[in-house]
């Protein structure tokens, strides 16, 4: 296994817990609205070539929450001065699922924070059509169920949510989704001028959707093209909202080329 | 010892096996609605709440929900205001107002002024954090509805009592012109009752703000726990708790025998009864529960009033795979489990003199200065209802007020509470009595 482990840094006058592993370029790295789920076999393999630096969100647990963040775009304000302190020169980014509404703020308030942008089944922008899951509204197993189109069939699902669900397990879903609330409650999960804001962009950008995503529509893929001029997108045949873990060697591959070019 | 009467106003015809196939009766689709019937018993209700100041109740108690057919009082407001012209001598109760779901402290700090200069005085206002399912129809953040609560309820004290125009910018709520016309009847302000079920974050905001905390049906023995919590509480601002500091409501059916009686709250759990008010990701919103609950929660497998139990938690994380269900098995279960909740005191039902009997007992144990008896749900009859109320107030009643008497219960009328000082140093006295819970085989 690669060489990683959990660090805490001073950033942004707040300590914040960071996952850090792998050697070479830093590739920042935001997690979903779920939270950074572990160390899975894509980390292990970008790590190979990669430092990721995987910040643990606050409010999630590890990091104590900041205060004064009441919005997604709060949130990429705190993380665009970590960011600043942390690696003053542009970085490459992948984010995912809300870490995508993240990384999407950011590069919109702060044009030359990111090299390249890739973008995983982002949330942040109203689709055209079809809606974003109220994954509020429904029970926990059905909101992790809708996250891969086929769990039979996604051997690292089975490992991160196939144990008994104990009181300490509940506990670190509330937080994540107490979190995810208090940010994106109210619109649910987007930000109705993050697309006027994306206007212009030249970061390069990558959107990552897999075809069978019941979490984040199309819609969603689409309305991040139109907003970002020349972002291209890459389709990954029947996988759902989280590829990395449904098709790793396509998410891979496609990850690899983008970050590569 | 006042002594009020409520009902939740339930919606009677929605077809039970609507509820047992959502797994609650939030979200119950608004097809099932018929406008007839609804406005038949909207008046019904209106009148029976009349016809509980006839009988010669204290109070008349309404509560609001949202989007739910097991109270139809989604906007409990205008049920009030009309009370407020109909009635002539009973007090208002309103337990509560969900602030946080509202959402709009200064047009609900109008709204209560009127109702109690309406009512010329009689209003009695109770706050609440709403529950789960409120925050989903209402599209109120959870996450932060312990905050929006605290604020809205500072604002309104703030409205009816600083003169204004003055202006506002809190931190949820933002006003630049406040100047409420209409200021209540009452100086400086209604009085305030906290209906909850057993949150300590809330009974200690209670004992902070010395308002009288009533238990919605929960067990004895963690009822005199949250009693002591409490008094502990009332102790450190400096008085001793009392009667006058606590109400309990309870669910209570009384019918001429004690077959008739049993028959008829069976309805309690028609559709599952309250803990069939929401299904579980309705009753957990993100955040809503603090984290010392969640934890508690979580470890603890519990019966509860629309609150969560430790067991619908483990369901809302690991909920069953949609089964085939036989309705009639989930009736029958249903009816045994009625049977432990009415041995535990949870349900009361039976002729007025064994009432009075468990009731008598139940006002020994938890000592409140206020007794809410609230009324069947389900299908249940205007008659049987009526019937009801009026054997309560006619059979059971006066001996309830004489016990009182007996006992010393005191309601927040006859002593303010926080009124009754505790000297630093000094250990408070016990408000409540475990001593028949050991003997009933309770705790």
């Amino acid at each position: 296994m690669a060489n990683w482990s959990e660090q805490t840094v001073q950033a942004a006058g707040h300590e914040l817990a960071l996952i850090r592993g792998g050697s070479g370029k830093p590739l920042l790295i935001f997690h979903d609205e779920l939270g950074f789920p572990g160390w899975m076999e894509w980390n292990e393999r970008l790590a190979e070539r990669r430092t990721l630096l995987i910040p643990l969100q606050p409010g999630y647990g590890k990091t104590t929450r900041v205060e004064w963040t009441r919005s997604y775009r709060d949130l990429a304000g705190f993380y665009a001065q970590v960011t600043r302190e942390l690696h003053p020169e542009p970085i490459d980014v992948i984010g995912f699922s809300a870490g995508g509404y993240i990384a999407a703020e950011m590069a919109a308030a702060c044009p030359h924070i990111f090299s390249r942008m890739a973008l995983v089944a982002p949330m942040g922008i109203k689709p055209g059509e079809g809606e974003i899951m109220d994954f509020f509204a429904v029970t926990m197993r059905q909101h992790l169920h809708a996250t891969v189109a086929d769990p039979a069939a996604t051997p690292e699902y089975a490992k991160l949510y196939g144990g008994q669900m104990t009181p300490e397990r509940f506990e670190a879903f509330e937080d994540a989704r107490a979190e995810t609330a208090r940010l994106g409650w109210e619109p649910f999960m987007h930000n109705p001028s993050l697309p006027y804001l994306l206007r212009g962009l030249k970061t390069p950008t990558l959107l990552i959707h897999g075809t069978r995503d019941a979490v984040v529509p199309r819609g969603c893929i689409d309305a991040y093209r139109a907003a970002i001029a020349g972002a291209q997108v890459f389709e990954i045949e029947s996988a759902g909202h989280r590829p990395e873990i449904e098709k790793p060697e396509e998410f891979l591959r496609a990850i690899n080329r983008f970050l590569a070019e | 010892m006042q002594v009020g009467y409520f009902t939740e106003r339930p919606y009677r015809w929605v077809p039970e096996e609507e509820v047992f196939r959502n797994h609650g009766y939030f979200a119950v689709s608004n097809r099932f609605f018929d406008r007839e019937k609804a406005a038949d018993d909207y008046n019904y209700f209106l009148d029976e709440n009349c016809y509980a100041e006839e009988l010669g109740f204290d109070a008349v108690a309404l509560n609001e929900h949202h989007g739910n057919p097991f109270c139809m009082g989604s906007v409990m407001n205008v049920e009030a205001s009309i009370l407020a012209y109909r009635t002539r001598r009973v007090r208002i109760v309103l337990i509560g107002n969900p602030l946080p779901v509202i959402k709009h402290p200064l047009r609900m700090a109008e709204e209560l002024a009127e109702i109690d200069l309406i009512s010329r005085g009689r209003l009695v206002t109770g706050w609440v954090r709403g529950a789960g399912s409120e925050q989903f129809f209402n599209n109120a953040n959870p996450a932060y509805n312990r905050e929006l609560f605290n604020e809205a309820h500072d604002f309104i004290v703030q409205a009816w009592t600083r003169p204004g125009p003055w202006r506002y910018e809190g931190k949820h709520f933002h006003y630049r012109h406040v100047n409420p016309w209409a200021l209540p009847y009452q100086k400086p302000y209604p009085p305030m009752w906290i209906p909850g079920v057993l949150s300590p974050e809330t009974v200690k905001w209670c004992a902070e703000h010395r308002y009288p905390y009533i238990g919605l049906g929960t067990l004895l023995g963690p009822t005199c726990d949250l009693w002591d919590y409490y008094a502990d509480e009332a102790a450190k601002q400096g008085y001793q708790a009392g009667p006058e500091n606590f109400g309990y409501l309870i669910p209570t059916v009384i019918a001429e025998t004690e077959e008739k009686a049993s028959a008829i709250a069976d309805n309690f759990v028609f559709g599952g009864g309250q803990n069939a008010f929401s299904a579980p990701q309705f009753t957990v919103p993100p955040g809503y529960n603090s984290k010392g609950a969640i934890r508690m929660l979580a470890k603890q497998n519990t019966s509860a009033w629309l609150g969560v139990s430790g067991e619908k938690l483990m369901r809302h994380m690991e909920d069953a795979e949609e089964e085939s269900v036989d309705y009639d098995d989930v009736r029958r279960k249903l009816r045994a489990g009625l049977d432990k909740v009415k041995s535990n005191y949870q349900v009361i039902a039976g002729t007025p003199k064994s009432v009075t009997e468990k009731v008598k007992t139940i006002l020994r144990v938890l000592r409140p200065g206020i007794f809410i008896m609230f009324s069947v749900q389900g299908p249940v009859s205007n008659e049987e209802r009526r019937t009801s109320m009026r054997l309560f107030a006619q059979e059971v009643m006066p001996a309830l007020k004489e016990y009182a008497k007996e006992i010393d219960l005191p309601d927040p009328f006859s002593r303010t509470p926080g009124s009754v000082k505790l000297a630093a140093g000094t250990s408070r006295i016990p408000v409540s009595d475990r001593g028949p819970l050991a003997e009933l085989g309770l705790r």
